[in-house]
């Protein structure tokens, strides 16, 4: 019986998404289960740091493959990478988080290696030398419990299992291992890097969110005073509500979020939406500001921790399932949060 | 450029999805075109509409699989497949690569377009898994096509991560997955529709296909409601926003959030 755990290092040209080190912590778990090894597999252009970083939290041994080649994530180039260390390597677990590009190498290596694939687990463990896990299906509406034989391929749930602090380490355990394939023929031309601030919706601890009712300000605020074209004025207000909401997330130390109405409608883009049919996000505080909380928005963030809501509306389904409820003017509440949050020090900058 | 759509049948977003005697149920809820889908749909009908061809949609499913099939062929495809099975009912993520792999193989498309997950597994697994079987290589989460190379067949693509948009080339034949930011679907026409209530769908089975499949390797012993959160909303009240703000903050920090 294969016996190691291997964690797959999930990392934009060196740097890791908070989520990469999350796997970490069943793959703990599992490898003692198993009697085995946490194996960390690193794969990149100049993997040195995130070799280290892998031993800080938690790995009996890191392989480290480099080479110019993998300075670029290509699926097909990574996937053949990690199926030729399973040919030399004693895996049974292969894990990853379930991030964009965890997803996809997992999916494809589960297909070369002709074994099950568990995608976005937030339980897992060994029973009866099978994988056994649990996960939300239909946007978290039901969960499934999910087995399959060993050798298996996993993927976790971001933010469902917390990574292990960084703990001193030094450099034994990493072992480099020649890249034994070719070059993905699919080539990257261009990179463009969105001017973002602050955390990811997907990874922030705290998320500020607006929904249509961001439009309905008491009293048109100066930018858009001028525009006599009603859909253009309520566009412009919007967008001002969202630049307030924006300043709230950013004192918060969080990102801003919104509804599906408030994208549709064009307040604010796609990247921001949380819901069904955008990011499903699970932080610690979530705060809905004008957002009524229809089935898809609710999917896709009634896992979060603590859940506040503010709505005109006391009637909104959102309240039923938020854990505090204010009824008012998200153009007075969220102003006086930020005064707040500023006359306590608790603006973090 | 000859191109293949796959698509699924889910339940509507706004179905009441629960677990009744062990099993997942929607009531009356309708099923639909994944929305995810509906963007790979028109991602593939703006390519064959710049890069010439015709679109093929494809979907495993019983007769459920129908909606999905006309609805694309509504917006435009030309033609649609449905590949069934007994077998395929339990059919996991590898099973499912492997049957629409065979049946892609069968139809020699340049380009394999996808939705990026579906709505009710959620796995966003199968278009990497038929790429891997195929052997063709996998971009996901495309937003944009750039051109299209004939000489060398190689389509320009944007797609984005969480961290940057990238621009890449990709020598077809390939699989894509699309994202929403492609471009808002069409709605189909009302020829269209009159089109694609009548149109004859055939069945691919495994024979078919000339497809022996393993039983799946990943099953699902048990689906369970989610533990209802015993949420009671507590309604803060003040008589000033800052009064309120004053008491919504204390409650964070008792919480431990802020």
């Amino acid at each position: 019986m294969s016996k190691h755990v291997a964690v797959v290092v999930d990392h934009f040209q060196g740097q890791a998404p908070g989520a990469t080190w999350e796997p970490f912590t069943p793959a703990r778990d599992l490898a003692q289960a198993l009697g085995g090894q946490v194996v960390a597999v690193v794969l990149a252009a100049d993997g040195q740091a995130l070799a280290q970083e892998a031993k800080a939290r938690g790995t009996d041994r890191v392989l480290l493959v480099e080479h110019p080649s993998l300075a670029d994530y290509r699926t097909d180039l990574y996937g053949k990478a990690l199926a030729a260390l399973a040919q030399e390597h004693d895996i049974a677990v292969w894990l990853f988080p379930a991030t964009t590009r965890g997803k996809e190498l997992a999916a494809w290596l589960a297909a070369a290696l002709g074994v099950g694939l568990l995608p976005d687990v937030f339980e897992v463990a060994l029973a009866d030398g099978r994988v056994t896990a649990k996960r939300p299906v239909y946007a978290g509406k039901v969960w499934a419990r999910v087995e399959a034989p060993l050798p298996a391929v996993v993927t976790t749930r971001v933010r469902a299992f917390e990574a292990p602090e960084p703990q001193a380490a030094d450099a034994e355990g990493i072992e480099k291992v020649a890249l034994a394939v070719s070059d993905s023929p699919v080539q990257v031309v261009a990179y463009e890097k969105p001017e973002s601030e602050g955390p990811r919706l997907t990874e922030a601890r705290i998320i500020v969110s607006g929904g249509r009712g961001v439009a309905n300000a008491p009293q048109v605020p100066e930018p858009c005073a001028g525009i006599s074209d009603p859909k253009e004025r309520e566009k412009c207000i919007a967008q001002e509500g969202f630049k307030m909401l924006g300043e709230l997330a950013k004192a918060l130390g969080g990102a801003l979020g919104a509804s599906r109405a408030a994208v549709d409608a064009g307040y604010i883009s796609y990247d921001h939406q949380v819901g069904q049919t955008g990011k499903v996000v699970s932080p610690d505080l979530y705060m809905a500001f004008g957002i009524s909380g229809a089935i898809q928005h609710q999917a896709g963030m009634r896992t979060s921790k603590i859940i506040v809501a503010i709505n005109k509306d006391p009637e909104a389904p959102i309240f039923k399932i938020a854990h505090y409820g204010i009824v008012g003017d998200l153009w007075e509440i969220a102003p006086a949060i930020l005064e707040e949050l500023r006359e306590r020090g608790l603006v973090k900058t | 450029m000859n191109i293949v759509v796959g698509v699924k049948v889910v339940p509507d977003t706004a179905a009441q999805v629960r677990v009744e005697d062990g099993k997942v149920t929607w009531g009356e809820a309708p099923l639909v075109l994944n929305p995810w889908d509906e963007f790979a749909v028109e991602a593939a009908l703006q390519a064959k509409e710049k890069f010439g061809g015709q679109v093929t949609v494809i979907s495993m499913g019983d007769e459920a699989a129908l909606e999905a099939l006309r609805r694309a062929l509504a917006m435009g495809c030309q033609q649609a497949i449905r590949i069934y099975d007994e077998p395929l009912a339990q059919a996991d993520v590898l099973v499912t690569a492997q049957v629409l792999s065979a049946a892609i193989r069968k139809l020699n498309p340049d380009l394999v377009i996808f939705g990026r997950q579906a709505i009710d597994g959620d796995t966003a697994s199968t278009p990497a898994a038929v790429a891997q079987v195929l052997g063709w290589p996998f971009v996901g989460l495309v937003t944009a096509f750039r051109g299209f190379d004939e000489g060398s067949k190689t389509l320009e693509v944007v797609r984005t991560l969480d961290e940057a948009k990238q621009t890449l080339r990709v020598p077809l034949p390939a699989v894509l997955t699309i994202a929403k930011e492609f471009a808002e679907p069409r709605y189909p026409s009302f020829i269209g529709i009159r089109k694609a209530s009548r149109a004859k769908i055939p069945v691919w089975n495994l024979a078919e296909l000339g497809l022996e499949i393993q039983p799946p390797r990943v099953t699902w012993p048990e689906v369970m409601q989610p533990p209802q959160r015993e949420v009671v909303c507590q309604f803060i009240e003040g008589e000033t926003p800052r009064e309120i703000a004053r008491k919504l903050v204390d409650k964070l920090i008792e919480e431990k959030v802020l």
